[in-house]
């Protein structure tokens, strides 16, 4: 009989009546690998690579790596399946053939990741490495310009501001709505909640056509960094509200009740014990939420314009941004925008993946209380 | 399950001390709250109700807005297929076949792969590699829409119109993989004046699938991971294989998560816009070829029609953006209570 399927993973805390064990006695290895198992494992891809390889280019008349992938893929699970059916019953085939389709689909995704993340920066080299793309703007810049000239400063600059600004609305509007959701109540605090909840559902780009709509045709506002804003902000506060709300409503309800028995009022415990409990919390959250806002394009490409100049006044003047000069770049079809495009989407995935290291900072700080 | 017997307590043993509750009404309490809690309630109030005053007029406003346009056009605005403002002929039956298309396809590819990634990571990843794979996966969910845009285009189209090339030349007999071109021609110089095999909804949906995969995976994960390890110990320790455990115990336990992380999934692809704008050739056509090049969703429809639009354009582009939020409305709504009830009253954290 295999045991060697059956990967208990060992008991974390001993159990309490346990019986002292002998000391010779040693705990076994769950879930080892035998030196069949792993033998069968390396036949079955050697085999299915050299009958793939045979097959698929040799004697059918294909080509082309996606299909030589796939096929082979397919050989190699059945091939595992037959080698372990000589030797093992069904149940463990089944099993190991489930297991092989289950590692494909996250190794499959992480391959996609890996290529999404690498050819962006790859390609974007030849611009990332002259350091005027981010110090210079695009303003009189031709597109098959040498990389020597024009830059992203401008992009970078108006993502800033935006987002500073969209944040500066949504951020205390979010936390008070959740905390009147979570820490005041009521009928009120449930007709909000269940509005607040419904707007999550808003696309962006609808967020961009409503605030198109009323700041721009309707009051006669130019395209601005200001609606910009406006327009990211409208979209995030649903969700950082939400976000917020979560985290408020896991502060354990001792800490309130113990406040309260101390003679704390309702604004003392909110402000001196529930928001400090929340804080990496509620850091983590609106973090997030201001990544999701960096990468946003959709409302941006309504309401903002996108100049190819320096411009730091939100009020006046279209304003660029790292999405939408990344869109505005790719959309003009010149090799040499395109990889202005790619190293400007590699500059924004940056800033989105230091966001991302920051909010697991603050996470941290949690654990460390 | 150890149920461990809980040693009376002393207060319980000798006398009883629940005799006397029903003489003991509870004292009434009044409220009466210090200067500074009533300024914090009234603001903290008056901030709440303006966030609902704003977010439900959003509502309110899209409402209102397509009013007219529905009006003017009666019910020929859901079954026209043209979307051509400027001889008055408006409908968005095609940009909602289009919509819908390209995020059904967009599932069928994620739903398989966030299932076996969230599988994989909560019962077959070692246990030093599940909260890194668990942050990937976050991450993942913070890479901005335009960066998957940009791959799909510049990177996976050459190679997915091959496959769909290929698909449609040997498989073209089902509806669906019929691309109306001569399939005999090789994908490098397209049989001229026919429609070719870039910007079809089926390539817009890889990059919609990149964006919705992160969400989907982490609500399944989730659900799964809160599967009880009694039973999973359980079924192991009756010498059920890996699979034999998964099946029996952790996916029947997570239905509630797949179905919602699937239905909050298909929320967020409906309105999925600039890699869907990035990939498509836009083309308002009532057809159920998904390989072949030419599509129009709702989100892609404002985007590049909003520029030129007059007040009644831009009431119909409002009145499409309407029902592009009822959907994901109604959608995400249903998720968050399969979501909600599989869990057991616990919260959706997306």
């Amino acid at each position: 009989m295999t045991a060697v399927e059956i990967a208990v993973e060992a008991p974390v805390e001993p159990a309490a009546e346990a019986v002292p064990a002998p000391a010779t006695e040693v705990l076994r290895r769950a879930g080892h690998r035998t030196r069949e198992d792993s033998l069968t494992l390396l036949g079955a891809v050697l085999g299915s690579v050299a009958t793939t390889w045979v097959a698929y280019s040799q004697v059918l008349p294909f080509s082309g790596s996606v299909g030589f992938v796939v096929i082979w893929y397919v050989v190699f699970v059945a091939f595992y399946a037959g080698l372990t059916a000589l030797t093992h019953p069904r149940r463990i085939v089944v099993d190991r053939v489930v297991a092989a389709v289950v590692m494909a689909a996250p190794a499959l995704i992480g391959l996609a990741l890996l290529s999404t993340v690498l050819t962006t920066v790859w390609k974007g080299m030849p611009a990332l490495t002259h350091w005027n793309f981010f110090v210079d703007d695009m303003a009189g810049v031709r597109a098959d310009d040498p990389f020597t000239k024009g830059g992203i400063a401008h992009a970078l600059v108006g993502t800033v501001i935006e987002v500073c600004i969209a944040v500066a609305i949504a951020m205390p509007l979010g936390v008070a709505t959740a905390v009147y959701i979570s820490e005041v109540g009521g009928k009120g605090a449930l007709l909000v909640r269940t509005v607040v909840e419904a707007m999550t559902a808003l696309p962006s780009i609808v967020a961009g056509l409503f605030i198109y709509t009323v700041w721009i045709v309707n009051l006669g506002m130019e395209t601005s960094g200001l609606a910009a804003s406006l327009a990211l902000a409208v979209m995030a506060l649903p969700i950082m509200a939400r976000a917020s709300e979560v985290v408020l409503r896991v502060v354990p309800n001792g800490l309130r009740e113990a406040s309260y028995a101390l003679g704390a009022g309702r604004w003392q415990t909110v402000w001196k014990v529930v928001l400090p409990t929340a804080r990496p919390g509620l850091a983590t959250a609106l973090i997030l939420g201001v990544a999701r806002a960096v990468g946003e394009t959709s409302p941006l490409l309504l309401t903002s314009g996108a100049s190819t100049f320096f411009n730091a006044d939100p009020t006046h003047n279209p304003m660029n941004s790292l999405p939408l000069f990344v869109y505005a770049s790719v959309s003009t079809g010149s090799p040499e925008m395109e990889q202005r495009a790619y190293a400007g989407a590699a500059v924004l995935l940056a800033v989105v993946l230091s966001l991302f290291l920051l909010a697991r900072l603050a996470a941290r700080g949690r654990k460390n209380r | 399950m150890s149920r461990v017997a809980v040693p009376p307590s002393p207060a319980s043993s000798s006398d009883d001390p629940w005799t006397g509750v029903d003489e003991d009404l509870p004292r009434p309490i009044a409220v009466r709250y210090s200067l500074q809690d009533k300024v914090f309630l009234q603001v903290v109030r008056v901030l709440a109700f303006t966030v609902l005053a704003i977010t439900s007029g959003i509502g309110i406003f899209l409402g209102i807005q397509s009013v007219p346009t529905l009006q003017h056009y009666g019910l020929s605005f859901f079954t026209e297929y043209r979307w051509l403002p400027s001889q008055d002929i408006v409908g968005i039956a095609a940009v909602l076949l289009g919509t819908i298309q390209v995020a059904v396809i967009a599932l069928l590819i994620a739903f398989p792969l966030s299932l076996l990634t969230a599988l994989y990571i909560t019962d077959w990843a070692p246990g030093w590699a599940r909260p890194l794979l668990v942050r990937a996966v976050d991450l993942m969910a913070a890479v901005p829409g335009i960066v998957f845009g940009l791959w799909v285009l510049i990177v996976i189209q050459p190679r997915a119109t091959e496959v769909t090339h290929w698909i449609s030349k040997y498989l073209g007999w089902i509806p669906f993989f019929k691309v109306r071109t001569d399939v005999d021609y090789p994908i490098w110089t397209q049989a001229p004046g026919y429609p070719s095999y870039a910007g079809s909804a089926a390539i817009a949906a890889l990059a919609v699938a990149m964006m919705i995969f992160p969400m989907a995976t982490s609500v399944m994960r989730e659900v799964f991971s809160e599967a009880p390890a009694g039973e999973k110990e359980a079924a192991l320790a009756l010498g059920a294989t890996r699979w034999a455990m998964v099946r029996t115990v952790v996916l029947p336990f997570g239905r509630g998560g797949v179905i919602g992380g699937t239905m909050l999934a298909l929320g967020r692809a409906l309105g999925e816009t600039i890699s869907v704008v990035m990939v498509i050739s836009q083309a308002f056509e009532i057809k159920p070829y998904v390989l072949e090049s030419g599509t129009a969703t709702i989100s892609a429809l404002i985007a590049s029609g909003f520029k030129e639009a007059s007040p009644a354009q831009l009431s119909a582009l409002l009145t499409a953006g309407f029902l592009l939020f009822v959907m994901t409305l109604v959608v995400n709504s249903m998720a968050a209570v399969v979501v909600a009830r599989s869990r057991g009253g616990g919260v959706t954290e997306l």
